[in-house]
């Protein structure tokens, strides 16, 4: 079963204020300065930004906050967030894969940026909400 | 400079107790747009059967990701955190991080490898309240980039 893609949308003002609610101030997610100095084209989405997306995803899935029993991804492409204010979109997009024994649904969950995957492997556990 | 595997098996000792406060679950559950009142709302949460704000699922890399310090920043270690690329993560629930709890990480390395010149690290964090009752445990790996 395929569940409604979740798109949201992501600029710079959200990188800046998820640095400093996560503590992550590492300057490749707001200067570009920073970030074409190591090699990338411009200022990326913390991992753990496009990672919180997906959980709110997964959340709105479950029908609850508090239902997520496991939850997995792997980052394979960067989410670059130009400086304009549009910024970006992340989609994702999920489908049931299996119910377990014990009640429950696992989740196969694909996010792209501008058509391309940006994890992979991406996986949550949740529970029905009671 | 490639990782050193004879770390691997190897666990560090707890970190200092972090107070999960229930700002802090407002903040961050704002600033990635999730407007759940269980993340807001004492009340709503109680109505969940929790005693205080649940944190969103990610929450807990704010604990997890200060403990690693201990890690990537053990010298004999070999991380350049400058060329460090996250490559998976992964949170395996007992529970829901909630406002009110004291968590202490343990923090263990699981893998340690060097593939064309890149050095690969996982590490598994089990966090537990200060009581020692398990909620959630961690893993990350990293990626340290090798000179191009």
């Amino acid at each position: 079963m395929e569940l409604p893609t979740q798109t949201y949308r992501v600029t710079r003002a959200d990188l800046v204020r998820y640095a400093g609610a996560s503590g992550d101030f590492n300057p490749i997610h707001w200067s570009d300065r920073t970030a074409t100095k190591v090699g990338l084209p411009g200022v990326i989405a913390h991992g753990m930004f496009t990672m919180a997306l997906v959980g709110r995803a997964v959340t709105t899935w479950a029908g609850a906050p508090d239902a997520v029993v496991d939850f997995n991804v792997r980052f394979t492409r960067p989410v670059l967030v130009p400086d304009t204010d549009e910024g970006t979109e992340v989609e994702v997009a999920a489908v049931v894969k299996e119910v377990t024994e014990d009640g429950l649904t696992r989740l196969d969950i694909t996010a792209t940026c501008l058509g391309e995957k940006v994890l992979s492997q991406a996986r949550a556990l949740v529970r029905a909400p009671s | 400079m490639s990782l050193d595997p004879s770390f691997v098996g190897r666990t560090y000792p707890p970190t200092a107790p972090y107070q999960v406060g229930r700002e802090k679950i407002r903040e961050f559950a704002a600033a990635i747009g999730a407007t759940d009142p269980a993340h807001h709302d004492p009340a709503a949460a109680r109505a969940l059967g929790h005693p205080d704000v649940v944190a969103p699922p990610t929450f807990p890399v704010i604990v997890t990701m200060a403990a690693s310090r201990q890690i990537v920043e053990d010298p004999s270690l070999g991380v350049d955190y400058s060329r460090v690329v996250h490559g998976d993560q992964r949170f395996a629930y007992t529970r829901p991080v909630v406002a009110g709890d004291e968590l202490v990480c343990v923090n263990t390395i699981e893998e340690v490898t060097n593939r064309g010149g890149h050095g690969f690290l996982t590490t598994r964090t089990d966090v537990s309240t200060v009581a020692g009752e398990p909620v959630v445990a961690v893993w990350s790996k990293i990626v340290v980039r090798g000179e191009a």
